[in-house]
């Protein structure tokens, strides 16, 4: 080993038993002996605890009176107590980077069953871990300013919810959204599970409430084009859809409509799932949030194709009178916001029934999916509650509900849609409810695992709905007795009966399930973070970090993540806020000093390094011809620097110094 | 300029599904395709092999697979289902299973014989609409068949397990093909039910349950005929219609391959697609429309 020439190098070593999960395995006094006798080692010891109060003591103690200047601890994983021993050798007055762990236990005593060779590989580990720490310089941690100001994706409840609260806690809220009105899917529904209470009732007073709320900028019809900067400092570009309504001068009146060309509604609205009709200039339904009015240029008369051509008497201006609100001049226009944390809720679509052809959605009018029953139970639907089948007459007098559609389904999406049995549920009752007719539900498996769900379904039992499990083979109109002439016959194996069924129908409702939105795999790159493989967005830790993502100062709540209801989605959107908002209290980023940097002199511009880095932290000084890090964004992942041809570029913590002499440590024992 | 296909007749086509080979091979030839047999074949492996021993069968098939490659044209037409199921499935295997393919080889190496896996295998149906496509059929076409109702039978082998050409549920090609030679399709829910396939033979009445389901179902939708692209769905519905009548009433219609109407549309006479072999004759079409009307 080299010495290092700057100072003597003075190393204490601590082996922690972890109970028994290191000591059943590695003979800690053994590696502490045999670490005792390498260079620079001053104490080695042995000890249960090492992350207990009395095992940082002994750390900070050893400092003192030992003179140490650097330690190693082999214990756990460095994700668990890395942090931990830092700070034990930070009080004992060192730098904290003069600080190594080795992870003996996830790496070594757990994964291996010959106590033997387990201790030979903790020696070893050891050992790399020695002649690495004494290559070790200090660094400091920076501390970057948090901009106050949060950006919200998506105005859906979690969306809403999670903008109220930093709102309420005095912070600035930027709440974008896609649609003319906030309020998401949940603003469809007519009842929530399990207790029945309307869905509107309770979300739009918080519907109402971002739209008067001091502390929100509420940019409704708009998306984030653009994502610029690190945690603290973001940079939003914001795309504002011309809505051709003046949003500071429209007062709800609602005149224009009233006075439109068009005498009837006649184009598909698209908040009642095109069951009911709405004219060119429309508001999306009574409660829309912002109350403002807009134009949809693919259907008025004023435009062609989507432009612009003057050709229509515009009436609609001439009821709007002296508020001016219509403006057709209206273009798309950019916006930036700076802001220093972001929450994403983009949510969900629903899976398209279509792409189960044997279900026949499309095919046969009366297949409905469950968004267009919610719709057409609503009081404020399209039948004003009445339910009848597309002949807009007819009541149905038997319904089959088949759930998991688009759901556990190899063809299609394989996860659990975590709704679709309640909601089939509460459907299910509505439509007795509303209809008296019999209604069948035809499930794989009954999943009601919340607070009052598995009552509920009790409840539905003895409502006397009918439950049969087995997954539907078809939907046909396939006539086999004359009882089923006419009818919609679902053909299913009842797997608690033991044989196939044929059961006709009037209305058949297919629960369809949840899945990202087709353009996540678009946002997820614009905002920098991961999806899993079903394209959901990626949570930090499935566990322990579920409203984090792998990109700092952005955060996740709602079916944008994974599908949830809306209990757990309003959960997950408060303690996105809450994470933000320990962010901006803070008021600053400590940041990792474990980041890329250039040797700028030996820089040949070769550009190699900027596409590979996934933090986009790279970019090039066209000036001088030479890449640039942006410190705040790397995060200390080492692409670059393994790339670089011309081993420019070098990493705090990983220089070559650091490495190889890990390497020797490691290839030194026998 | 002729296209030039291996062809995997089968032992249907040169037996009791006679007509499909004589009215597909002039119809192909009237679309500039020709199929050259392959010579020496042998069973694919169907049915009755498969359902004892999956990997002999697996090597039967493996023999023609070989063969075709030898051959040297790109692809291997199998226009019966049973053969273009079990071929796709022995590519599959010998893909998917080393072991499967480990036992395949060495009964080829047996004969001096190898083969790479490469030559792709497909139905006709196929061919017609992604190859020649719908468009030059339609310049084929002398005598459209204006108001021919059909329902379009497709059975269970070509979509199922695999639906390599087609919608596994809702298939169409035969659909789209037979709208282009100016038939009318009938909405037909039965298109890949079962046709009773060999239960005919060993359970007949479940066997002959399926078929009738369909035969009743294609009149009930007022179809003039049904339209099939497998011998042993044809056979089915065309050949048990005095023991279905017995059981349950007579359910006459006739069943031919979508091969024989595409030669009707073409021009050619019926005896010589075969069309005199079904035991349901087919009622004399409706005079002809000159071409370009109706079409």
């Amino acid at each position: 080993m080299d010495k290092p020439s700057k100072q003597t190098v003075r190393i204490g070593f601590y082996i922690c038993h972890c109970g028994s999960n290191i000591a059943a395995m590695v003979d800690c006094p053994a590696v502490a002996r045999f670490v005792g006798t390498l260079p620079h080692v001053v104490l080695s010891r042995d000890y249960k605890y090492m992350c207990s109060d009395p095992g940082q003591e002994l750390i900070q103690k050893d400092i003192s009176e030992h003179q140490l200047n650097r330690v190693v601890v082999a214990s756990c994983s460095p994700l668990l107590h890395e942090h931990t021993f830092r700070g034990a050798v930070e009080a004992g007055g060192l730098n904290p980077f003069f600080f190594h762990m080795v992870n003996i236990r996830e790496h070594d005593s757990w994964v291996h069953t010959d106590p033997a060779e387990a201790t030979a590989k903790a020696k070893e580990l050891a050992h790399a871990a020695i002649m690495r720490v004494a290559m070790h310089k200090a660094l400091e941690v920076k501390k970057v300013p948090v901009h106050p100001d949060v950006l919200v994706v998506g105005g859906g409840i979690a969306g809403i919810h999670a903008a109220l609260t930093l709102a309420n806690a005095g912070k600035k809220v930027f709440l974008v959204e896609r649609e003319p009105s906030i309020g998401g899917h949940m603003a469809q529904f007519d009842k929530t599970f399990p207790t029945l209470d309307c869905a509107a009732c309770i979300l739009t007073p918080k519907m109402s409430a971002v739209g008067t709320h001091p502390n929100i900028t509420l940019l409704s019809y708009s998306e984030v084009t653009k994502l610029d900067g690190y945690v603290g400092n973001y940079t939003a570009t914001v795309k504002r859809k011309p809505r051709y309504i003046s949003e500071d001068k429209c007062t709800g009146c609602q005149e224009c409509i009233a006075n439109c060309v068009y005498k009837e509604p006649k184009f598909p609205d698209e908040f009642n799932e095109g069951l009911g009709k709405r004219k060119p200039v429309y508001i999306p339904f009574p409660q829309a949030t912002p109350q403002v009015v807009v134009i949809d240029p693919q259907t008025c008369l004023n435009f062609r194709n989507g432009e612009l051509t003057g050709k229509c008497k515009k009436s609609c201006v001439a009821a709007c009178g002296d508020k001016e609100a219509i403006d057709f001049s209206q273009t798309e226009t950019f916006q930036e916001l700076k802001v220093g944390t972001v929450i994403v809720t983009t949510g969900f679509q629903a899976f398209d029934a279509k792409r189960m052809p044997q279900y026949g959605y499309g095919k046969f009018p009366n297949v409905y999916t469950a968004l267009e029953i919610e719709r057409l139970v609503n009081t404020s639907g399209p039948t004003a509650g009445h339910v009848v089948l597309r002949d807009g007459k007819t009541e149905p007098r038997s319904i089959g509900i088949i759930h998991c559609v688009g759901s556990r389904d190899k063809k299609t999406n394989r996860w659990c849609s975590r709704v679709c049995c309640m909601f089939s549920l509460k459907l299910a009752h509505l439509l007795k409810e509303h209809t008296g007719a019999e209604v069948y539900n035809f499930y794989i498996d009954m999943r009601a695992p919340g607070k009052g769900y598995e009552e509920f379904y009790d409840k539905l039992l003895e409502e006397g709905v009918h439950f049969i499990r087995g997954r539907v083979g078809e939907v046909t109109d396939w006539a086999r007795t004359p009882d089923e002439e006419g009818k919609l016959v679902i053909r299913v194996e009842d797997t608690l009966a033991g044989y196939v069924r044929r059961i006709p129908f009037d209305m058949v409702v297919l629960a369809t399930g949840l899945e990202p939105h087709a353009d996540a795999q678009d946002v997820r790159r614009m905002l920098n973070m991961s999806c899993g493989s079903e394209g959901f967005f990626l949570e930090r830790h499935p566990k322990l970090a579920p409203v984090s993502t792998f990109t700092e100062g952005i955060f996740l709540a709602g079916c944008c993540q994974g599908p949830r209801d809306i209990p757990d989605t309003v959960a997950q959107a408060g303690a996105a806020a809450a994470e933000a908002l320990a962010l901006i209290d803070k008021g600053f980023i400590e940041q990792e000093p474990n980041t890329a940097f250039i040797l700028e002199d030996e820089c040949c511009g070769c550009k190699s390094c900027i596409p590979l880095c996934p933090y986009t932290a790279i970019t090039f000084d066209a000036a001088n011809k030479k890449a640039v890090i942006n410190e705040a964004l790397c995060k200390g992942c080492g692409t670059c620097v393994a790339a670089c041809p011309s081993g420019t570029i070098v990493q705090n913590l990983f220089d070559d110094e650091e490495i190889f002499s890990e390497i020797e440590g490691v290839l030194a024992h026998e | 300029m002729t296209t030039k296909y291996s062809y995997f007749p089968g032992c249907s086509l040169k037996g009791i599904g006679r007509a499909y080979e004589e009215s597909l091979l002039p119809v192909l030839r009237a679309l500039d395709v020709e199929l050259e047999e392959l010579e020496d074949w042998n069973c694919c492996g169907a049915t009755a092999y498969m359902a004892i021993d999956e990997v002999k069968a697996c090597v039967l098939a493996s023999r023609n697979l070989a063969m075709a490659e030898k051959l040297g044209h790109k692809e291997l037409v199998a226009p019966c289902s049973a053969c273009y199921l079990v071929l796709n499935k022995t590519k599959h295997y010998l893909q998917d299973s080393p072991a499967v393919r480990g036992v395949i080889e060495k009964a080829l190496a047996e004969v001096n014989m190898t083969y790479s896996g490469n030559t792709p295998v497909r139905h006709p149906l196929d061919v017609m609409i992604h190859s020649i496509g719908l468009d030059a059929i339609k310049q084929r076409v002398k005598r459209p068949l204006t108001g021919l109702k059909v329902a379009p039978y497709y059975g269970c082998q070509i979509v199922r397990p695999y639906s390599t050409f087609d919608d596994q549920y809702n298939p169409t090609t035969m659909d789209r093909l037979l709208e282009a030679i100016g038939c009318t399709i009938v909405h037909f829910p039965l298109k890949t039910r079962c046709c009773g396939a060999s239960l005919t033979g060993t359970l007949p009445e479940p066997g002959l349950l399926c078929a009738r389901d369909i035969l009743a179902e294609a009149i009930t939708r007022g179809a003039d005929l049904i339209a099939t692209v497998c011998p042993l769905c044809q056979f089915n519905l065309d050949g048990y219609h005095d023991k279905i009548a017995k059981k349950w009433g007579p359910h006459r219609i006739p069943t031919v391959y979508f091969t024989q109407l595409m030669g009707l549309a073409f021009g050619l006479g019926e005896r010589e697609l075969g069309l005199h072999r079904g035991f349901v004759p087919m009622q004399p079409l409706p005079a002809p429309v000159p071409v370009g009307v109706g079409v």
